[in-house]
């Protein structure tokens, strides 16, 4: 039996019916990892004494009763997790091998009954766009291991696509869950900020950061989400709003849907397959009942600068924390108390994290009115830029454009080039910036057989007239059904 | 056009509590040039009446009780610390 080739709704009832035990689950989801994960390096660390263990105990209490009972999920490893070792994917923390606490999301998986396969690979804090600075190892797309899986939340993505998994949690600052779910043709969803709470995930970008899902389909994706959205008391910026139901949202009818599309998610940074392929979803909506029309939203264009300045200012702030003296690295170099700072700092850190520490620290400087010019300046792009999408807001019930401008690169492509790398997110940036929920859902292949992802952004807390409107382009087409032409378990 | 100098990158690093080679204090110069180059688009536009945006939401000033509470995980706080001494983290003086 393969994990991929079922949903969380059919192994619930599997579960209910006594077909399949957790033990079964369990042992699938490990016999596939050994199968493919030498391959697709998805995972820093595997969890599998406490899961067999977990696996026993349900199914000696034989009731499943809980929202994720058995189903096999793993987690991005910069949310730390108690007894297990939580990397970020850096030298900082090679060694971090009991962070001492589960982070709120950690634990309400585990409330559900959700079998916690292990730590997944990452973009070094998160920073990158294809996986390829995690100091430890690449990350490979299962569709085609000469391609990237994308980034931060390559390995998220690129487990649950090869069938290793049933879910995962992933982060997106500027994109990261967004763009390796379109790049691994899966779904992916980033909540409204302040829907899932921080606490004990590694900060990057505090203003910015948001934990969510990433699935195969968009009905396991709803059901991981209401289990890790809501109100945490140790995260002051999350959100005192009660939590609908947003597996009652997905419902096959999109008729009278208004959609906005943003000429400027069409320019010329982006491939005419991937317009094509916009263009093709566009139709479908239309045969479905909805209606849509171009709109502008004019500071678009500045938002990858806006991003960059003000993320990478915030970062500065957010990895100051690494030096030696709690936690982490400590050099064994170090003369006095303030080299040791600095050699812990140097030894830890990758050229990536080294590069936007630097230009965070740069922007925020007082010298030169810096500050002032850069990241207050930044600060102001971003306000009229979610006023762009709150106007459009006013007239449509959701956004609609491509999740990337191209389907996954080449390893190497991008990696040498900071530049290249950084534009190659236009498309995901201004949602962060904006605090807006967003999902990308599979759009079709290229030529080459590559996926392809359709982002659909909505209002603040509107999580579920997107999934409304995933789910009817998800059931209009095949596109989910498709699977890599992967080794490991087929039917 | 923004001229990040070595120089600069040398002195921003030591702020930052970086170690930098010679030859990574040249590429991290002309690599922030270029980013910071391009970010300076953002000075196209007026932003002279624009408040800035600092948070991800709305939500400010968020209140609890000012309880004591007891808390007994000292040793629990200190079981990550490379070293640690008299219940307290130890590190190399701060200079000789």
């Amino acid at each position: 039996m393969a994990l991929y080739n079922y949903t969380i709704k059919q192994v619930e009832n599997m579960l209910h019916k006594k077909e399949i035990s957790a033990e079964e689950l369990a042992n699938l989801s490990f016999e596939q990892i050994r199968a493919v994960d030498g391959d697709v390096k998805a995972f820093l660390t595997l969890n599998e004494e406490n899961v067999k263990a977990k696996a026993k105990k349900l199914d000696e209490e034989k009731t499943y009763g809980k929202k994720l009972a058995a189903i096999p999920g793993a987690i991005k490893d910069n949310i730390v997790t108690k007894g297990i070792r939580t990397t970020c994917a850096s030298q900082m923390l090679a060694n971090f091998d009991d962070p001492l606490y589960d982070a709120t999301v950690t634990e309400k998986l585990a409330n559900e009954d959700s079998l916690m396969i292990g730590k997944l690979n990452m973009d070094e804090f998160a920073m990158g766009s294809s996986t390829e600075t995690s100091s430890f190892q690449k990350t490979y797309n299962p569709w085609n291991l000469d391609h990237v899986p994308g980034g931060s939340s390559g390995g998220s993505a690129a487990a649950v696509a090869a069938g290793e998994v049933m879910f995962s949690l992933g982060t997106d600052t500027g994109g990261s869950i967004r763009q390796p779910a379109a790049f691994c043709g899966i779904v992916g969803m980033k909540p409204t900020y302040g829907l899932v709470s921080r606490f004990g995930l590694v900060a990057f970008a505090p203003s910015l950061d948001q934990i969510g899902p990433l699935t195969r389909t968009v009905e396991d994706n709803a059901r991981v989400l209401e289990v890790i959205a809501g109100h945490d008391a140790n995260d002051s910026t999350s959100s005192k709003n009660a939590i609908p139901s947003y597996v009652d949202a997905l419902v096959e009818d999109v008729k009278g849907l208004k959609i906005a599309v943003p000429k400027q998610f069409l320019s010329e940074g982006v491939s005419e397959e991937v317009k094509e392929s916009v263009k093709n979803a566009l139709q479908m909506y239309e045969l479905l009942g909805a209606t849509w029309e171009e709109v502008s939203l004019p500071h678009l264009p500045y938002a990858d600068a806006a991003y960059y300045l003000i993320a990478n200012g915030e970062a500065s702030s957010s990895l100051a924390r690494f030096d030696g003296v709690r936690f982490g690295n400590r050099s064994d170099n170090a003369t006095d108390m303030i080299d040791m700072f600095k050699q812990s700092r140097t030894e830890g850190f990758g050229e990536e994290v080294k590069r936007r520490i630097l230009m965070g620290t740069t922007v925020l400087s007082g010298r030169d009115n810096f500050n002032e010019a850069y990241f207050r300046k930044a600060q102001k792009v971003r306000t009229l830029i979610a006023n762009d999408f709150k106007a459009a807001f006013e007239q449509y019930d959701v956004i609609i454009g491509p999740t990337t401008p191209t389907p996954a690169f080449k390893f190497g492509e991008k990696i040498d080039d900071p530049l290249t790398m950084y534009t190659s997110d236009i498309l995901t940036v201004p949602v962060n910036l904006a605090g807006l929920p967003a999902l990308s859902v599979p759009n079709g292949y290229t030529e080459a057989g590559l996926p392809l992802g359709l982002q659909i952004i909505g209002k603040h807390f509107d999580e579920q007239t997107i999934y409304r409107a995933a789910y009817a382009y998800e059931k209009a087409t095949n596109h989910h059904k498709k699977r890599p032409n992967f080794g490991g378990a087929s039917e | 056009m923004a001229t990040i100098s070595k120089e600069d990158i040398i002195r921003t690093a030591d702020l930052a509590r970086l170690v930098l080679t010679d030859e990574e204090a040249q590429m991290y110069s002309e690599q922030l040039s270029e980013i910071l180059t391009f970010t300076e688009k953002i000075n196209e536009i007026n932003t002279d009446d624009v408040t800035p945006t600092t948070n991800g939401n709305q939500i400010t000033n968020v209140l609890r009780k000012d309880k004591p509470v007891q808390w007994e995980k000292q040793d629990e706080a200190l079981e990550n610390a490379p070293e640690h001494e008299d219940n307290q983290f130890k590190v190399p003086a701060i200079m000789d």
